[in-house]
């Protein structure tokens, strides 16, 4: 049976400026994978255990976070911030039995690089080899939205690729 | 404050494999201070909770609620808004609030959500350490305010053992020798003389050797 992740991806303002701005046609040739979706917030600190977690009870089979470089965050701080909430939900999977490995971190420089696709890519062929998410009740269609917050909506292009 | 952490959530999960409903309870006292068993750490807990029991293929239904206290009568009673609606109740304050729910509301299957660790205090940010013991009888006068019942491995009395070593105890070297720090202290602050009064052999009843303690206080009582 073929299975596509639902992979959530959590990223600030800064390190998906340049993947909002090319809308979803545009992520799609560039090679987001399917069943990816894009929650974009103000900062990547904004982000708490409990949202993650959500993701897992919303029917993600995994999650990636994407903030700024850990010493060159906006925010300061924030990133950081958000990498220690990452460890705190693997530690809490590995507890369940789950592969903690179903969310990962990844810092990222501001604007659009391919590492941004990569990222997703990244989790899209780990979360493949891992399967579905075993939180998942096959009996009970999954709500599609993971925190509820903005989806990777078409934006207007003009932002430059590095 | 008293420090706490949350118990392994499987060692949770399995708790309350009978429970269809559950009451996770918080605690806005010190587990809240601690990040333990506050608002935040109810909502944590809740959603592992059902997770988990899903990963065993069945459905958890939650109630997340947090009181002021858990250590008092009247936080307990409100526990009654929510009668019938619950299978048990995972509390997330320290070892007191479970057993006062236990005390209180003999009808009610109680589990505890963290660890109770020690009374202490935050040295930084995510890191707290143990600074008192409860012991009953406190000396700190004569310490320069320093615990050797709480920060010696040993709770010795009367100066350092001969583990101490460059200000560092032996059981690990991230664990300062408060008695050099009780001696430096006192040297800085004039009052080195305290260093020389014998400590006469403890009576540790008052430390809960002697059973459970209880403190009568005949102005308060009704």
């Amino acid at each position: 049976m073929s299975f596509t992740p639902d992979i959530q991806i959590f990223c600030c303002h800064y390190t998906s400026q340049q993947a909002i701005a090319e809308g979803a046609a545009g992520l799609k040739e560039d090679g987001l994978p399917a069943g990816a979706t894009i929650n974009r917030l103000p900062c990547s600190g904004k982000l708490e255990v409990s949202t993650l977690l959500k993701a897992f009870e919303d029917g993600a089979d995994g999650v990636c976070v994407v903030g700024c470089p850990e010493d060159k965050c906006h925010n300061v701080s924030g990133s950081k911030r958000a990498a220690h909430r990452v460890v705190a939900v693997r530690r809490a999977l590995a507890e369940l039995g789950v592969e903690g490995e179903r969310i990962e971190m990844f810092h990222l420089e501001r604007g659009f690089h391919p590492e941004f696709i990569d990222a997703a890519v990244l989790m899209h062929e780990r979360v493949s080899g891992f399967g579905p998410s075993p939180f998942k009740d096959e009996k009970k269609p999954v709500k599609k939205k993971a925190a509820g917050k903005a989806a990777a909506k078409p934006a207007k292009k003009g932002a430059k690729k590095k | 404050m008293i420090i706490a952490e949350r118990k392994p959530v499987d060692e949770i999960v399995e708790m309350v494999a009978d429970a269809k409903r559950v009451l996770v309870l918080g605690c806005r006292g010190c587990v809240s201070v601690c990040s333990a068993g506050g608002e935040r750490e109810v909502e944590i807990l809740a959603s592992l909770l059902r997770l988990g029991a899903r990963k065993q293929g069945r459905e958890l239904k939650t109630i997340e609620a947090t009181m002021v206290r858990q250590c008092d009568r009247e936080y307990i009673e409100a526990i009654d808004q929510w009668a019938g609606k619950y299978d048990a109740i995972v509390s997330m304050a320290c070892g007191v609030g479970v057993n006062f729910i236990a005390n209180l509301r003999p009808d009610d299957i109680v589990y505890p959500g963290v660890n109770t660790g020690c009374m202490g205090g935050s040295a930084e940010q995510g890191i707290w350490t143990e600074q008192c013991a409860g012991c009953g009888n406190c000396v700190l006068h004569l310490t320069g305010g320093l615990c050797p019942v709480a920060r010696c491995a040993k709770s010795l009395m009367n100066g350092p053992c001969g583990g101490s070593q460059n200000g560092e105890c032996e059981i690990n070297k991230d664990v300062p020798c408060i008695w050099q720090s009780i001696h430096d202290r006192l040297i800085r602050t004039g009052r080195r003389a305290d260093m020389d009064r014998v400590a006469p052999i403890r009576d540790w009843s008052s430390a809960g050797h002697g059973g459970p303690r209880k403190v009568v206080r005949d102005d308060l009582t009704v």
